[in-house]
């Protein structure tokens, strides 16, 4: 990898792991999707970097191969060994709108997304939302809660953000590790839950 | 990271793969692969970089070896298609699971997220 840090230690997973599971964590420009990652991580958050024409274009054409000066799209994803057989991957998806055609790879075979949102900005949350519906893709809002951010109470967030009945919603301090475990928690429980009434 | 200088590298790897751009079978960014331990000799550049990162008795996921090896995850995907097909490369034996995310998955997930936090 091209950081300053240099490459990141390879942490190697145990034989006994055979089976992975894959979360996106998804928000807007700047929400702290890479803070989330970064605090509940068991490794060193790592960096993979896409050709973006590429990324949105299949790979089916040689004719479309990176041009000299070609934007990447980088991805940043964290580790989570949850039994000696079972590993989560939890991906931050780009907050810029240009690439999201990358999202639809990510998302593929995703159990569902964590939204992130800032009440400051809540109407760019709109097509984020609206992203994850599209794809049938189950999610839970979980507000960042920024210092100097205004509170609102959690039935005006869920009328601004026109939230169903049944997505969950809570706040999180995206840079506290027991904060991001709890919003997961609470998403895959509401995952659980659907899969029990609607399997 | 340099754009020229990546746009090269994934140059080289469509050359290397005889042009094929697709991988011969379904890989994804948490697929986990495991080394199969036979010879190295033969492989292009970016394959023995693959095979040399990978591990008899680990796995790696292919969102991973393409973090670690510097390389964009399409391609990683296609030589490591190409990896398990020459016999280099296996994916553990287990229930990978399918495109539908099933229950007993994400009551796994969850407890095991449950375990963490406790
Ligand atoms: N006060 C406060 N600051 C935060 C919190 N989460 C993130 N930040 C800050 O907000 C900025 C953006 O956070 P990132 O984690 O980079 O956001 P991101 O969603 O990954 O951004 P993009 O990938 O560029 O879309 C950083 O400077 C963080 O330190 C939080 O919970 N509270
Ligand atoms: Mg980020």
């Amino acid at each position: 990898m091209s950081n300053d840090s240099g490459p990141a230690q390879i942490s190697y997973l145990p034989p006994t792991v055979n089976r992975s599971a894959k979360i996106l964590i998804a928000g807007h420009f700047g929400v702290g999707k890479t803070t989330l990652v970064g605090s509940i991580s068991e490794i060193e958050p790592l960096r993979t970097e896409e050709p973006i024409t590429q990324a949105s274009t299949a790979v089916d054409d040689l004719t479309q191969l990176p041009q000299k000066d070609e934007t990447t799209v980088a991805l940043d994803f964290g580790r989570l060994t949850l039994n000696e057989r079972l590993v989560l991957y939890l991906f931050g998806t780009p907050g810029q709108r240009r690439f999201w055609p990358l999202w639809d790879d990510l998302a593929h075979g995703a159990l569902g997304a964590l939204v992130l949102v800032d009440t400051r900005r809540l109407d760019e949350s709109d097509a984020v939302l609206a992203f994850m519906e599209e794809r049938d893709l189950p999610y839970a809002v979980a507000v960042n809660e920024f210092t100097g951010a205004r509170r609102f109470p959690a039935h005006e967030i869920r009328q601004a953000l026109d939230l169903a009945p049944h997505t969950p919603l809570l706040l999180c301090d995206a840079r506290a590790r027991d904060a991001c475990l709890d919003a997961l928690i609470t998403l895959v429980h509401y995952l659980a839950h659907r899969l029990e009434i609607r399997p | 990271m340099n754009g020229r200088r990546h746009g090269q590298e994934l140059v080289r790897v469509y050359v290397r793969t005889g042009g094929r751009v697709r991988p011969s079978r379904e890989l994804g960014l948490v697929t986990l692969v495991i080394a199969a331990n036979a010879p190295l000799q033969g492989l292009d550049v970016e394959a023995r970089r693959i095979a040399g990162l990978c591990r008899s008795q680990r796995s790696l996921s292919i969102g991973e070896i393409a973090a670690h090896l510097n390389l964009p995850p399409s391609a990683v995907k296609i030589l490591v298609s190409a990896l398990i097909d020459s016999g280099h490369l296996t994916v553990p034996p287990a229930p990978q699971q399918g495109d539908a995310p099933d229950i007993d998955l994400v009551r796994e997930v969850l407890n095991g997220l449950r375990a963490l936090r406790a």
